[in-house]
């Protein structure tokens, strides 16, 4: 019974793993999430949220290209580039998933270095995160207008099945937003970074408690959602 | 599985943390490069039906299997978290499984609708 307050991670090793572990972690009245900062595990809950809404917006997207008599829009057609020669099938849109990697890289490295409590390389490591996701976000207005120059609305477009409108705004159109709310959270935490507000366990903007490097971890999980949402928008809806 | 977790630093004891190598990510962030190029490459290549579908959703699952693993550090924690957060998505499998029969339903009234017949 030692191990069931608040910091349940004194002896680490003393508790079962596997699925003993998941038993005795869930048996009675203690803390479940063992060795899971409060705020981590908030955030967890948070993305689980998050996944049901991604799911709803993909599953609608999915039962309105099932269900129409109208053909759909080729997605490879629709998002082709020409750089002065032929079109590139879906270039931008690869170009932004690779933008998108690169900024999970150095979010996961910067979580890395936050822990080793390097103050300047994990500032700089989230600063250049938050770039990559602006540059995203950039790449994604380009392509809006670009489709809405070419005729896309919500309720119709010249291409084939009106819901393609609908559903591309939607659902890129959350992303992006999920991106934009991600790059001003970036700045904010590298700003807390860089003024060793971590280090010293300053309080919070809407907290008591002292803020430290977990938030930098809690900052990278919701990070690294916002890609792996892309990654399947990009699968069902620019690839299918 | 279990392990990984370590307190994270010289001092600060309170602080509870995930520290691996840094080569773990790099290895990570290639795979995931290589694994875009590939659903990519589908693409390009005009890759059709279903083997286009089964390579799309075999680099999907690849790259959010790396993504939620490793950078996301879920092979490090406990089962007790792992379960909560990672098996309520699988029920939107029922939902998806409901959709595509509702789906079928709506596509053939509108077929039928649309011919004209009464």
């Amino acid at each position: 019974m030692s191990d069931t307050t608040a910091t349940g991670t004194a002896h680490p090793t003393a508790r079962p793993g596997g699925m003993d572990g998941f038993v005795a972690d869930w048996a009675s009245d203690q803390r479940a999430f063992k060795g899971v900062p409060w705020g981590k595990a908030m955030m967890w809950i948070f993305l689980l949220s998050d996944t049901f809404i991604f799911s709803c917006f993909l599953l609608s997207y999915m039962t309105v290209r099932m269900s129409t008599t109208v053909d759909w829009p080729n997605p490879s057609e629709v998002f082709a580039l020409s750089f002065g020669g032929e079109p590139i099938p879906l270039i931008l849109i690869a170009i932004m998933t690779f933008i998108l990697i690169t900024s999970s890289g150095t979010m996961a490295l910067a979580v890395n270095f936050g822990y080793r409590k390097n103050r300047k390389v994990t500032a700089i490591l989230l600063v250049i995160t938050a770039i990559f996701g602006a540059t995203f976000v950039g790449m994604q207005a380009f392509e809006w207008s670009k489709l809405i120059a070419d005729g896309v609305r919500p309720w119709g477009n010249p291409m084939g099945a009106p819901q393609f409108g609908a559903t591309f705004f939607m659902i890129t159109g959350f992303h992006g937003f999920h991106v934009s709310v991600g790059v001003l959270f970036l700045l904010i935490v590298a700003r807390k970074v860089l003024k060793g507000e971590y280090d010293r366990g300053d309080k919070g903007y809407f907290t008591s408690r002292p803020g430290n490097y977990e938030h930098v971890e809690s900052m990278g999980l919701y990070w690294h959602f916002v890609d792996l949402v892309w990654v399947f928008i990009f699968a069902f809806f620019y690839l299918w | 599985m279990t392990d990984g977790h370590t307190q994270a630093t010289h001092g600060d004891a309170h602080v509870e943390g995930q520290q691996h190598p840094l080569g773990v990510y790099f290895k990570i962030w290639i795979w995931l490069f290589v694994l875009s190029a590939g659903s990519y490459a589908v693409d390009y290549f005009h890759v059709e039906s279903y083997l286009r579908w089964t390579l799309i959703l075999i680099f999907m699952m690849a790259k959010a299997g790396l993504i939620v693993a490793v950078f996301m550090h879920m092979v490090w924690e406990r089962l007790a978290l792992i379960y909560a957060i990672l098996a309520p998505p699988v029920f939107v499998l029922v939902f998806v499984a409901l959709m595509t029969s509702e789906s079928g339903y709506t596509f053939l009234t509108r077929t039928i609708f649309f011919s004209g017949a009464s």
